[in-house]
């Protein structure tokens, strides 16, 4: 939404088009806070900036994490004036809480709904402005005419047919791709939809094994525990009620990057200190009435999932997939290196976020590059025409591919099944710790996964809002972006930020400093490399 | 484990003659499922033609209320285990108010247009400030209570008065009004008041309590309505029946200690609006007949001074 108000305000034609009502996008889950770096509170983008090379282990591109960090001020200024209510301090400025990784605290919230509160008055300036918005509209294809990027094609999920919509510019911003993983905290629309459009009409996608896994997820359903709760104070216990973090991470404790605090649970739930497969976060002495006036959400979800009082009891933990850190490799204005083709946010790779992204940093990625992209993409729309291409044609190998898929077979796997051994594959041998012959066996169970793609069944037949055929369509957006991963993985023979191997146990600056870019071909995806754009941050050892 | 029952009322509109139905199917449940996960397992595992809006599984996206067991919820935070036993059944309807699109999917069209309808973005007065606006954390805090609406449309389903007047704004798009008004950044409260006090908006609301009922997230939508009044009457707009009914509410208690119901519809609508009297004629007559009929010598309450001392230093 941002992308498109950019877009709107320059004078643009411009459409919104979204799978779901824009209000139920996932960003909804960002709890926690937008980081900025304000000057006038003795903060400086250089210390920002600093503390988000080191948090991406030195695989951010410096150059477009210098323009973040430069603007986020100005952008959070604009948010609150737009509406934003962020929480205050006694004098009636802007209150910020810390966050893991930095060493200032320069988190602005909302309680912990801060990503519903900004999405929410996004969303009211889109209403404002009466900015087109296809509500429920699914993306299949990108149309590619003389190799560029010149429209969608889509389905009307309420009606079910398909329609063609031509542009001179088109910007993915359809976050990231956690149900690749099972479990994951995302929701279960986020199936790196975009990542998979792009990529199938050449897009590279860049980094993509680096994949974060948030350190504190509920037990059971995953669903995300803020780490607002570990910046208000909360502590993380083992079995012996021992805060372990002491050994890990002596200086942050808690606070250390994102990375780091999952190593460090899975280490010590390895070693038998945990209960269950999970650690323990205690938030009981912040006092009940901090939980309830910061912590309001994770207080209910405690309450209305498993059944804990967080208020009185530590709640049960584990690390789980929470962020994609790779993506559509794009430069900082958004554009892709196929012409016409834009991208923002947790879809597109920048990059920001390196080998590891810093909490609260993607709130302010997506209003950053979404703006630019915005700008950019209507920018060069002064420059382009509408190429003529054969709509009928478009319409009719969608409707045909669709028409197939409907009257499979009902012999194969359902689509959850190929889902569920998709996710669990990843989450195993993709996950905290990785190794070769763990990611080569997940490589192949992709390929043969694909191959069960080609006959799962849609068992609704009809067209109205027929979820089934959502999902299948969906299954093979996911399905390339679980071979990127896997690829991007196996390439990069070294540990750096989330992507943490057992057999390459140390960071290796001299051969692995660079990007990894995976394109698809007929043999299985194709790497090639790209060097990180260094300003004036020379890498060194990460410590917290 | 233990195996429930699902009855959930279904809609397939591609039908040669579409009705509602009834699909019934056993899950297995532990003490955790949600609603929202035993759905899901019917939809993934059972029936794949079942359809219904679903995504983040902790209450933020506001995609999955529809109604459990005769109440409109939200099945991601609804854990089966609280609401059923063992062997028995739990009931799922498609939310109300709202047409049904297919199965539990329904059509939030009009859902968003009144929304729309009460200009939902801020409306700032004066000039920008450099930084951020200065604003007290308490109304900040105050208005995350409402900001934390995540339009799922649970109140807008089970409210009592949508059901037969179409017309009315709404608890949702009411709340939504509130938060601008209540918002110290907002400049707009006068025109927001005005248009709030009109046909279609806070007076209609009969205080059921259903949408403060059903709310997932605590927005109590029905006591901004009423708070919503109170400003607008302060504003100065009383001239609607619902203001001219509360003035009139107050006047005749604190008069003679307690309600004189003949004179309170009459001061309502206005001592010469004859047409809105004559509407009263046929009501009067009913009640008449039934001896229902207040006396036409109102009498005062005996020690209704106290209540005037009441009346006094409440005004003061």
């Amino acid at each position: 939404m941002r992308a498109a108000l950019a877009a709107h305000q320059s004078g643009a034609n411009t459409a919104l088009i979204s799978k779901v009502y824009p209000v139920r996008s996932h960003s909804n889950a960002a709890q926690g806070g937008i980081n900025a770096a304000l000057v006038d509170r003795g903060d400086s983008w250089e210390e920002h900036a600093f503390d988000t090379i080191k948090g991406s282990d030195y695989l951010g591109d410096q150059d477009a994490i210098e323009i973040m960090c430069k603007v986020a001020g100005e952008e959070l200024i604009e948010l609150e004036h737009m509406g934003v209510i962020f929480n205050r301090d006694d004098e009636g400025h802007l209150g910020t809480r810390a966050f893991g990784g930095q060493q200032r605290a320069r988190t602005f919230f909302v309680a912990d709904f801060t990503g519903q509160a900004m999405l929410h008055v996004l969303h009211e300036q889109v209403m404002k402005l009466g900015v087109t918005a296809y509500e429920e509209w699914f993306v299949t294809t990108l149309i590619m005419e003389d190799g560029e990027c010149c429209g969608v094609v889509a389905m009307e999920i309420r009606t079910g047919r398909i329609y063609v919509i031509r542009a001179k510019t088109v910007i993915l911003a359809t976050g990231g791709l956690g149900r690749v993983y099972e479990p994951s905290t995302n929701a279960l629309i986020v199936t790196g939809d975009g990542m998979a459009l792009a990529y199938n009409v050449g897009a590279p996608l860049m980094d993509m094994e680096m994949v974060q896994y948030h350190p504190t997820t509920l037990t059971g359903s995953g669903v995300l525990i803020t780490e607002g709760a570990r910046g208000e104070g909360a502590y993380l216990l083992n079995k012996d009620g021992d805060r372990f973090m002491q050994t890990y991470a002596p200086s942050m404790m808690e606070l250390a990057s994102r990375d780091v605090v999952s190593r460090s649970e899975t280490m010590e739930i390895a070693a038998g200190r945990g209960i269950n497969g999970c650690v323990l976060l205690d938030c009981v002495h912040l006092g009940e009435r901090l939980i309830k006036e910061k912590l309001s959400q994770i207080y209910d979800i405690g309450l209305d999932l498993v059944g804990i009082d967080i208020t009185k009891e530590p709640i049960p933990i584990r690390p789980g997939m929470h962020y994609q850190m790779g993506g559509i490799k794009t430069d900082v204005d958004g554009l892709t290196r196929v012409p016409g083709l834009y991208a923002a946010g947790e879809c597109a790779n920048v990059s920001v976020h390196g080998g590891n992204r810093l909490g609260a940093n993607s709130l302010l990625d997506t209003v950053v590059f979404g703006r630019r992209a915005g700008n950019h993409a209507a920018e060069a729309t002064r420059d382009r025409e509408y190429k003529t291409f054969n709509v009928d044609a478009w319409v009719e190998n969608e409707e045909q591919r669709i028409r197939d898929m409907l009257d499979r077979e009902p012999n194969g796997d359902r689509v959850a099944k190929v889902r569920l051994d998709m996710g669990t594959v990843m989450n195993e041998y993709l996950g905290v710790f990785r190794e070769e012959q763990g990611m080569q066996r997940a490589l192949e169970t992709i390929k043969e996964l694909k191959q069960r793609y080609q006959s799962v069944p849609v068992e609704n037949k009809g067209r109205v809002f027929n979820t089934d055929l959502v999902f299948a369509l969906e299954l093979g957006f996911m399905l390339d972006c679980a071979e990127s991963i896997a690829a991007g993985a196996l390439e990069r023979k070294e540990s750096r930020g989330a992507h943490s191997r057992t057999d390459y146990t140390s960071r290796d600056d001299e051969n692995w400093l660079k990007h990894i870019l995976t394109v698809p071909s007929e043999d299985g995806p194709q790497v090639s490399h790209l060097p990180v754009v260094i300003t004036q941050w020379t890498p060194e050892e990460r410590k917290y | 484990m233990m195996e429930i029952n699902l009855h959930v009322k279904r809609y397939d509109p591609e039908t040669e003659n579409p009705e509602h139905y009834w699909a019934d199917y056993k899950v297995d449940i532990d003490q955790f499922t949600t609603v929202l996960d035993a759905l899901i397992k019917v939809r993934e595992d059972m029936d794949g033609t079942l359809a219904l809006r679903c995504s983040c599984r902790s209450a933020i996206c506001g995609s999955c209320a529809m109604r459990v067991n005769g109440h409109a919820s939200l099945a991601c935070k609804t854990r089966a285990s609280q609401i059923c036993a063992e062997g028995e059944t739990i009931t799922i309807e498609p939310a109300g108010v709202m047409p049904v699109v297919k199965d539990l999917v329904v059509d939030m069209t009009p859902f968003w247009d009144k929304i729309k309808a009460v200009e939902p973005w801020m409306q700032p007065q004066g000039p920008v400030p450099q930084g951020e606006y200065i604003a007290p954390n308490e109304d900040m805090l105050h208005l995350a209570g409402v900001m934390g609406c995540i339009m799922c449309g649970a109140c807008v389903s089970d409210c009592t008065l949508l059901e037969v007047d179409p017309n009315f704004l709404g608890p949702a798009a009411l709340a939504k009004a509130y938060r601008f008004v209540a918002d110290p950044r907002d400049g707009a409260d006068e025109i927001r008041l005005k248009s709030l006090s009109e046909y279609t908006g806070v007076w209609d609301c009969t205080r059921c309590f259903e949408c403060v009922e059903v709310c997932p997230k605590g927005v109590a939508p029905m006591e901004r309505i009423m708070v919503l009044r109170d400003k607008a009457m302060n504003a100065g707009y009383d001239d609607s029946y619902g203001a001219r009914h509360t003035d009139a509410f107050v006047e005749l208690v604190g008069h003679s200690g307690w309600l004189n119901e003949l004179m309170l519809p009459i001061k309502t609508v206005g001592m010469f609006n004859m047409p809105a009297l004559l509407n009263f004629a046929p009501v009067g007559l009913r009640a008449m007949r039934k001896r229902k009929m207040p006396p036409l010598f109102h009498k005062m309450l005996p020690g209704v001074e106290n209540v005037r001392r009441i009346f006094r230093r409440l005004n003061k």
